[in-house]
């Protein structure tokens, strides 16, 4: 079958994509970067970060659940909307524990680097100080529900590509947050094991490998060397098992 | 004739002083900075009493109630006051106490933890009172500019307090960013 090429315009550039494709996956083919957290190439978009807003014409979308559509006028690299962008990265922050000099995460954290890629110097939003619970009974896999950002990834990882369903969102609005899929609901008791996605693609330090702390020293760690715009445009799709 | 120095008072309040410490690091680039400027109540000349300056740097956040009145005197004295590293901006590390309950706190560390000899909650009236949590500075008085970083290091301390000499806006460069 023929493929047929569209195009969309991402601020004044002309893009082309197929059918079936999100702005997200058509701006991502093109290098062209749209900031996002719970967007992983080749999992099946969520759209709950909402870092990835676009407009087109008045209308504010998320481009990675938004399809593509011929003639699409859209505007990403504008100051109202990284802006916008900035807020919901504070949002992110002040709602979690997010206390950077103690997080191993840290340097190798995508929130961190949306904040530096954004120019986000303080918080401006009062903090929740939300006491959530630890799970530190695995042998190898710590979760930290505290620095948990909700973005998905995990539970979208462990069922598409570990085919396990480890991980599920409970709850709603200020309430939600991870569950684990095992009959004391505790990693341990589960049959996530650290060589699956879900234990490795937590964008913050809510899901960290035991053991395995500080290999790197602070200062030399992925965003201290690159930007988020860089690390974005060069992730590879996943391989699903079934593929 | 020579051209006033510009003043600038200094305060930790819950911070570790590693902020301080960073100032220092300037080393010999303290010398041409000290053409220019001057401390006033800070650290660094053990003067206690802030007076009128053009900057005022505040590292660590707000723990106590004496850390609230050396704020809110810095805020009253200073043209510019400038919330400096992680603890300052979000409570950083001291905040990690507002997870849990105060008492629960004061209790694990005075009375029941490991190795407590002598158990009891110290209540000296010298001692400030703890506030309920630990807040950031802009929780407690406007902030004009902030210096990320755990802790900032001395060419971002540069680089903030350069434009601000010559009544310019700083703007710190993304490529120094960092909350660590
Ligand atoms: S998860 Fe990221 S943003 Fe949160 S404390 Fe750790 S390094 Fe900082
Ligand atoms: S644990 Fe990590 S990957 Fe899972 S939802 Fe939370 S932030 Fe996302």
């Amino acid at each position: 079958m023929q493929t047929i090429h569209d195009t969309i315009i991402i601020d004044g550039q002309e893009i082309p994509f197929t059918k079936g494709q999100t702005i997200m996956d058509a701006a991502l083919a093109a290098r062209v970067y749209i900031p996002h957290l719970c967007h992983y190439p080749g999992l099946t978009p969520s759209g709950n970060c909402r870092l990835c807003t676009v407009d087109i014409g008045s209308k504010s979308v998320a481009a990675c659940i938004t399809p593509a559509a011929a003639g699409q006028e859209i505007s990403n690299n504008t100051s109202a909307l990284n802006d916008a962008r900035k807020s919901i990265t504070q949002m992110l922050f002040v709602e979690g524990d997010h206390i950077c000099p103690s997080c191993e995460k840290t340097g190798n954290c995508k929130l961190q680097a949306m904040g530096y890629y954004l120019g986000m110097l303080d918080e401006h939003f009062p903090q929740f100080y939300q006491h959530r619970e630890v799970d530190a009974s695995h042998a190898r896999i710590l979760l930290d529900r505290g620095r948990c950002i909700l973005c998905d990834l995990c539970v979208r990882a462990s069922r598409e590509v570990d085919k396990k369903n480890v991980f599920a969102i409970a709850g709603r609005g200020t309430e939600a947050h991870l569950i684990v899929n095992s009959s004391t609901g505790k990693l341990a008791d589960s049959n996530i094991e650290p060589g699956d996605l879900a234990a490795n693609i937590c964008p913050v330090g809510a899901i960290l490998i035991k053991e395995q702390g500080y290999q790197v020293p602070i200062g030399q760690r992925i965003y201290d060397q690159h930007t988020i715009q860089e690390t974005g445009l060069q992730e590879n799709s996943v391989k699903k098992n079934d593929d | 004739m020579t051209k006033p120095r510009i003043k600038i008072a200094t305060t930790s309040l819950a911070g570790c002083f590693g902020c301080h410490m960073s100032f220092l690091d300037m080393d010999e680039r303290l010398v041409t900075l000290f053409e220019r400027v001057e401390f006033n109540c800070s650290p660094f000349t053990d003067i206690k009493q802030c007076e009128p300056c053009d900057i005022g740097l505040i590292e660590g956040g707000v723990c106590n109630a004496e850390n609230v009145q050396v704020l809110r005197t810095f805020r009253a004295n200073c043209t510019t006051l400038i919330a400096v590293g992680a603890c300052a901006i979000n409570g950083g590390v001291p905040a990690m106490r507002n997870y849990f309950d105060l008492q629960d706190c004061l209790r694990e560390v005075y009375l029941t933890g490991t190795g407590v000899t002598n158990p009891q909650i110290p209540n000296d009236i010298e001692l400030p009172l703890l506030l309920d949590k630990v807040y950031p500075v802009s929780g407690v008085v406007p902030i004009d500019y902030y210096l990320p970083g755990c802790p900032p290091s001395a060419d971002e301390f540069l680089q903030m307090l350069e434009p601000l000499l010559t009544g310019k806006k700083p703007l710190l460069q993304k490529l120094h960013l960092h909350y660590d």
